[in-house]
């Protein structure tokens, strides 16, 4: 009865994102305020909201009881799983994801429905419009392909569990980090098409959708960096990128929303870009359907992967199809009837924002062919794999220039500057990358790549926190300290990964218990290997000691375990962190005579990648807070003087004309 | 300049740039490509020495032997007919790598004729296998397909 109830929800919620397209597109055709369909299409989208969100918690709720007739709970969960398991299990599979996507996806057309007054009344009919269209899309590729409330003719006896692999709490919030982003580059994208079918490319409009573009690529941004760890200590191979085309799916759309971030703030401040800001705001779209498209076709297999089905994959390609090729049609046809913005010199704070938009739309492209490359070679039946040695050299190309700009732009003015103006603060910079990259290339041999990120990390960092200087920080604005920190975390991160692939020791050694093994500054001792239990798994661990130059020694417990229901083993490593970087230790199989394989890495500051990527976020997060708050101020004054006005009104007679 | 001047000086920089990280992209993957070798393929024309390339078989029944250091192991890879690849590896291996299963090493041929590989893939769990796996011969295929559904219906 619940899943029925679920699912009798989603159909009308996509009933409702039919009359909501239907609606918004009549009342964006009708010039003029007095429509009368547009008075339809709002509660449309509140009430679409509503029955996704509905139909989510019926999902849970048939979870949570372990109801076995139901399909995805008998292929996913299990009686004896943990609570907090059971319920993330309902979105940890392909169709109760996608549910939660599509729900997150209502509540965010339930939002702007609601709130957003900013926009012309057409304009606003004609995004609603747009996002009854994508929303109507994914309620059929769930209705058609993906039902997650699906009987099965006779309950299952037990539930199949959960992948292992994927029971950790990290995981069972990650990949919806990255959805959440998704959907917040649909909204913006809505926006985007709304504009432009009522030819309204303003800066209210810009401003309308920066929230959601800076919504969307916080969450990117924690995804990103939370799937980065998830590999990093859950594989057990010591990296933390792999340019895997799961990873890449969700960079993609990371770098695409970083452009339009950017290139929003220019139209909304400056009025210029209008052209560019809907293009990057229709590719920013378009990166997220190829990252669902990768992620959820099953076209790539990968532990990331879950879903591995043709016939889901044809339906994916279609929706892309559909959506990518109307969207860059109806750009095509309109663009060029969208008046051109301000004009600005290039040298000047837009000037630089557009440099780094085409450095990173150059930097997307590179990673985008990378990582179609090996599909396209498959079909002429030649198996390639494209990894670090392409991404790294070739990436690094526009990624330098973009960094250096990154570190001025902030310091130019709007509009109009000279370089000349900025030149102590130039100079500076500049003598830092020359000063470190001497410096570093004097006291240790590092390979070209990790020195010159080492070098402009410090560059960054200096360039990020000059916008400061000599201004009174308790009042900077909240949207200046956001800028100041997200850029701050870059030149963070970019120290960790340039540290790690620069300085990491490395040590694998067969030991018997009471050895020892040197990796770096630590000696780690091998005491002995025991089996342990846990709920739904058995493992050998390793229990090690291990002393930072020959300091208290730590306990470092690495384990491979075993499961059952599905049986499946895992490496689970070990981490000793210190504020200067991490030792990593993995446990490996019996060697002869009673030795353990252990492999032992020692990896200074790369914690700082994923401290970086959480400061980049932090940044977005008080931008965030600084342009909403300074949205609801305008609210109330606006409210405010119009309640004035009406007083006024009320208490004087009408002027006699 | 006149705002459509700007307006195609900026889409011609744009286009510049984006034609150059393709065509930058198109020459670096033709060098930097990973090619994925079968054993037989390997042996009937062997890549150059010490260039990175993937491998991918079976691990031979019998053959996976540790070394004296006790960090190196070796084992042959096997594909097709008689064609196999002697394959020497220092490090840790996947959880799932054992005798008779499918594998893919990524790594280098040596002068000696053995591949030294820097890295294994083995499958991961039941849903998972190399893709490289997907389009060996359909004997191999099946037992791949046998050993990578179990516990599913």
């Amino acid at each position: 009865m619940i899943a029925e109830l679920g699912l009798a929800a989603l159909w009308l919620a996509a009933a409702l994102a039919a009359l909501q397209l239907v609606c918004g597109a009549l009342a964006a055709r009708t010039e003029g305020e007095g429509s009368e369909v547009a008075l339809i299409t709002r509660p449309a989208a509140v009430l679409q909201g509503a029955l996704a969100a509905f139909s989510f918690a019926m999902l849970i709720w048939v979870f949570a009881i372990t109801d076995l007739s139901v399909k995805l709970v008998a292929t996913n969960s299990h009686a004896m799983k943990p609570m907090v398991f059971k319920i993330a299990g309902a979105w940890g599979n392909h169709e109760g994801s996608m549910l939660l996507w599509v729900t997150v996806m209502a509540l965010a057309g339930g939002l702007i429905g609601f709130a957003e007054r900013r926009l012309p009344e057409r304009t606003m009919q004609a995004t609603l419009a747009a996002q009854g269209f994508v929303a109507l899309g994914f309620y059929a590729f769930l209705l058609l392909s993906s039902n997650p409330f699906e009987r099965l003719p006779i309950p299952a006896l037990e539930g199949m569990g959960l992948n292992p692999l994927l029971q950790d709490l990290g995981l069972a919030f990650n990949p919806h980090t990255l959805y959440f982003g998704y959907v917040g580059l649909w909204v913006a994208f809505s926006f985007a098409v709304g504009a432009l079918i009522t030819r309204q490319v303003t800066p209210d409009f810009a401003r309308a959708m920066r929230p959601w573009v800076l919504g969307a690529w916080v969450f990117l941004t924690l995804g990103i960096t939370a799937g980065s760890y998830w590999a990093y200590y859950e594989l057990g191979w010591g990296g933390w990128w792999f340019w895997d085309p799961v990873e890449n799916a969700s960079l993609m759309p990371w770098l695409a929303a970083t452009a339009l971030l950017h290139s929003a703030g220019v139209l909304a401040a400056r009025d210029a870009l209008r052209a560019w800001t809907i293009m990057l705001g229709v590719v920013a779209f378009s990166m997220s359907m190829v990252g669902t498209f990768l992620v959820r076709s099953g076209i790539l297999t990968s532990v990331h992967a879950f879903a591995v089905d043709p016939e889901r994959g044809s339906f994916i390609l279609i929706l892309l199809a559909i959506y990518i090729g109307g969207a860059l049609l109806l750009f095509a046809l309109r663009a060029g009837t969208v008046a051109e913005g301000e004009r600005f010199a290039p040298a000047s704070r837009e000037g630089a924002l557009v440099f780094n938009n085409v450095m990173l739309s150059a930097i997307l492209a590179i990673v985008l062919l990378g990582t179609l490359y090996p599909l396209l070679t498959e079909a002429f039946d030649v198996r390639v794999s494209v990894g670090p040695p392409y991404f790294n050299p070739v990436g690094a190309i526009f990624v330098v220039p973009m960094l250096l700009v990154m570190a001025v732009g902030p310091l130019l003015r709007w509009r109009h500057d000279s370089l000349s103006r900025i030149g102590r603060e130039i100079a500076l910079l500049a003598a830092l990358v020359l000063a470190s990259l001497m410096l570093i290339s004097i006291v240790g041999e590092v390979a070209l790549l990790p020195l010159l990120g080492l070098a402009l990390a410090g560059v960054v960092a200096v360039g990020s926190v000059l916008p400061l200087r000599g201004r009174t920080l308790r009042r900077v604005p909240l949207v200046t300290w956001g800028m100041v920190i997200a850029h701050l975390g870059i030149a963070v991160a970019l120290f960790g990964m340039a540290s790690d692939s620069a300085f990491t020791r490395e040590r694998l050694a067969a030991l018997a218990p009471g050895q020892a093994a040197e990796v770096g500054p630590w000696r780690v001792v091998l005491n002995d290997v025991a089996p342990v239990a846990g709920a739904n798994w058995t493992a050998l661990q390793a229990d090690l000691q291990a002393s930072y130059q020959g300091g208290k020694s730590i306990s470092l417990r690495p384990e491979t375990r075993t499961f059952w229901a599905p049986s499946q083993a895992t490496t689970e490593s070990a981490l000793a962190t210190r504020w200067n970087g991490q030792l990593y230790a993995v446990i490996g199989e019996e060697a002869d005579q009673g030795r353990w394989q252990i492999r032992l890495w020692w990896k200074p500051f790369v914690t700082m990648i994923w401290f970086g990527g959480m400061l980049i976020a932090f940044g977005g997060v008080l931008a965030l807070i600084g342009r909403l708050s300074t949205d609801l101020k305008r609210r109330t004054v606006t409210r405010r003087a119009a309640a004035r006005r009406a007083e006024t009104r009320a208490l004087l007679p009408e002027p006699a004309e | 300049m006149k705002a459509k001047h700007q307006r195609l000086v900026l889409i011609g920089f744009a286009l510049v740039a984006l034609i150059a990280a393709g065509l930058l992209a198109a020459w670096a993957l033709r060098n930097q490509a990973n090619y994925f070798y079968l054993p037989e393929q390997m042996r009937a024309d062997p890549p150059a020495i010490g260039q990175a390339v993937r491998l991918g078989g079976m691990v031979q029944q019998g053959s996976v032997r540790t070394l004296a250091d006790g960090v190196t192991i070796a084992f042959t890879v096997t594909g097709q007919g008689a064609a196999a690849v002697p394959v020497r590896f220092a490090g840790i291996v996947p959880s799932l790598f054992e005798e008779g299963s499918g594998v893919v090493a990524e790594g280098s041929l040596q002068a000696d004729g053995t591949f030294r590989a820097d890295n294994l893939l083995a499958k991961h769990d039941e849903n998972y296998v190399p893709r490289e796996l997907e389009g060996m011969s359909q004997a191999q295929a099946a037992r791949v397909a046998e050993q990578t559904t179990v516990g599913l219906e």
